[in-house]
């Protein structure tokens, strides 16, 4: 299993395409905000944690039909789903969503601080922003594992993966901007949604790589 | 008694047996449907009218069926999607694909009449409330469904992908339901299904309900036929297939 996580991140990093396309659309998604809303640092302020969410969702919605379908094609997967009497195969499918998750995801957390700071959100905001998005994306890339699982045999599955998981994905943003705004705004708690999010990506971590697991042995066969 | 009523069911599995079953139960339940639909909607217009709302009220009478039936036709299609992964029922997968687009309309029109009902009501078409919200969430899972069934073309395949799809969207359903207790919103709470009973005025409740019952009965109709047509499209497809490999085969037996 760590053996294929280290395979997993190393192919994630190598190949180029993966990470930095992803921070390169985040930072892409962001800066086109304030072209449309207009340039008011208070209004940036107020919706910038929100601002952050989206744009992360929807770069980590970028690889996700990549998931499956480069093992698919190299032939890799087949040999993963033989193995399955050795290693459960939703255990294989959660480790893969973790390494996926390290490669494609976890850049877009580390440079959400920078691209807070053009939105104006004060450093408290940032912190927090960044902390949910740590807790939450994982709950993102659990979900589209199984949407990746179900395309895997589509060969232009892409699109209809982002169709498939976002709504699926509407209770993640909320509860990760409600927790993201409390820390900033006074009345608003910060830590109920906070667990909420936390709850969130573990049911989904559990939910996700089973039903992932299930359409690929369907596909398989 | 109870073997007998297993057999019977099994028996429908057949798809031949169902195709006939359904059709003659068809022209009933469309009679049936229409009757309901038509008592029910004149009872809707004798109905008194809302001490605030006044005449709007009315809406009420399609809006909350359509709002039911949304939901219902998801729980129907959660349990199709169970019959496909446990017993590998041949119709349960045709009983799932053909529900997913009658339901879209059903969760459209339920979304289109609120808000109508809703501007002049509470002043505007929409509102990110959480009922209105999760409804339109129960929309688009249904076109995310419907988009998956028709991308892939191999029923076997298409049917495992929709069914899981469908059982993992079904987490939407009680969200639904609970969602006015859950959060403070502007949807006002259930007071149908309430478990110190209904808090509608029964001259109203009757009438909403006969209402109801006719669009189950329509729903009901309108599914068995999606679900005949199909059973017949996918025949017609294996016949087409067998025809052209049969026309395939002919040249090289000339040639042999």
């Amino acid at each position: 299993m760590l053996a294929l996580y280290l395979r997993d991140v190393k192919l994630g990093f190598r190949a180029g395409s993966g990470a930095l396309t992803g921070v390169l659309f985040f930072l892409a998604v962001v800066t086109v905000i304030p072209f449309g809303v207009g340039p008011d640092l208070n209004l940036l302020a107020r919706i910038g944690p929100a601002i952050l969410w989206i744009g992360a969702l929807l770069a980590s919605l970028l690889g996700l039909d990549r998931l499956f379908q480069a093992d698919r094609e190299d032939g890799s997967l087949d040999l993963l789903l033989g193995a399955q009497d050795r290693h459960m195969l939703a255990l294989t499918v959660l480790v893969k969503c973790l390494a996926h998750w390290t490669t494609a995801v976890l850049p877009l957390v580390i440079v959400t601080p920078l691209l807070g700071l053009f939105m104006n959100v004060p450093p408290i905001g940032l912190a927090a922003a960044m902390l949910t998005l740590l807790i939450g994306t994982p709950a993102i890339t659990f979900i589209g594992a199984v949407g990746a699982a179900l395309t895997v045999a589509l060969p232009r599955g892409g699109l209809l993966v982002s169709v498939i998981i976002l709504p699926l994905t509407i209770p993640v943003l909320i509860f990760g901007v409600a927790a993201s705004r409390g820390a900033v705004a006074e009345p608003d708690p910060f830590l109920p949604p906070f667990l909420i999010l936390s709850a969130l990506t573990l049911f989904f971590a559990v939910i996700g790589p089973a039903a992932a697991a299930l359409s690929l042995r369907g596909a398989a066969d | 008694m109870n073997e007998k009523a297993v057999r019977r069911w099994t028996d429908i599995a057949n798809p031949t047996r169902f195709l006939e079953l359904a059709g003659s139960l068809l022209p009933w339940i469309w009679g049936a449907a229409l009757l309901t639909l038509g008592a029910g909607l004149f009872m809707a217009f004798a109905a008194p009218e809302d001490y605030q709302q006044g005449t709007t009220v009315r809406i009420m009478y399609i809006h909350v069926p359509f709002a039911w039936l949304a939901m219902l036709c998801y729980t129907m299609m959660a349990a199709s999607a169970l019959g496909t992964l446990v017993w590998r029922h041949p119709l349960a997968d045709v009983s799932l694909k053909s529900a997913a687009p009658i339901g879209a309309v059903f969760t459209a029109l339920a979304l289109a009449t609120g808000s109508i009902w809703g501007k002049p009501m509470w002043g505007t078409w929409w509102v990110w409330d959480a009922r209105l919200t999760s409804v339109f969430v129960l929309f688009l899972m249904y076109l995310g469904i419907i988009a998956l069934t028709r991308a892939l073309d191999e029923p076997s395949r298409s049917a495992r992908a929709a069914a899981i799809l469908t059982l993992v969207g079904f987490i939407n359903i009680p969200i639904i339901k609970f969602s006015v207790d859950w959060w403070n919103t502007l949807h006002q709470p259930a007071s149908v299904f309430r478990l110190d009973g209904p808090t509608i005025d029964p001259s109203m409740l009757w009438p909403l309900l006969i209402c109801a019952i006719g669009f189950t009965l329509l729903f009901l109709a309108l599914h068995l036929m999606a679900m005949r047509t199909e059973i017949w499209r996918r025949r017609v497809i294996a016949m087409r297939r067998l025809s052209a490999r049969a026309a395939e085969m002919k040249p090289v037996e000339a040639a042999r």
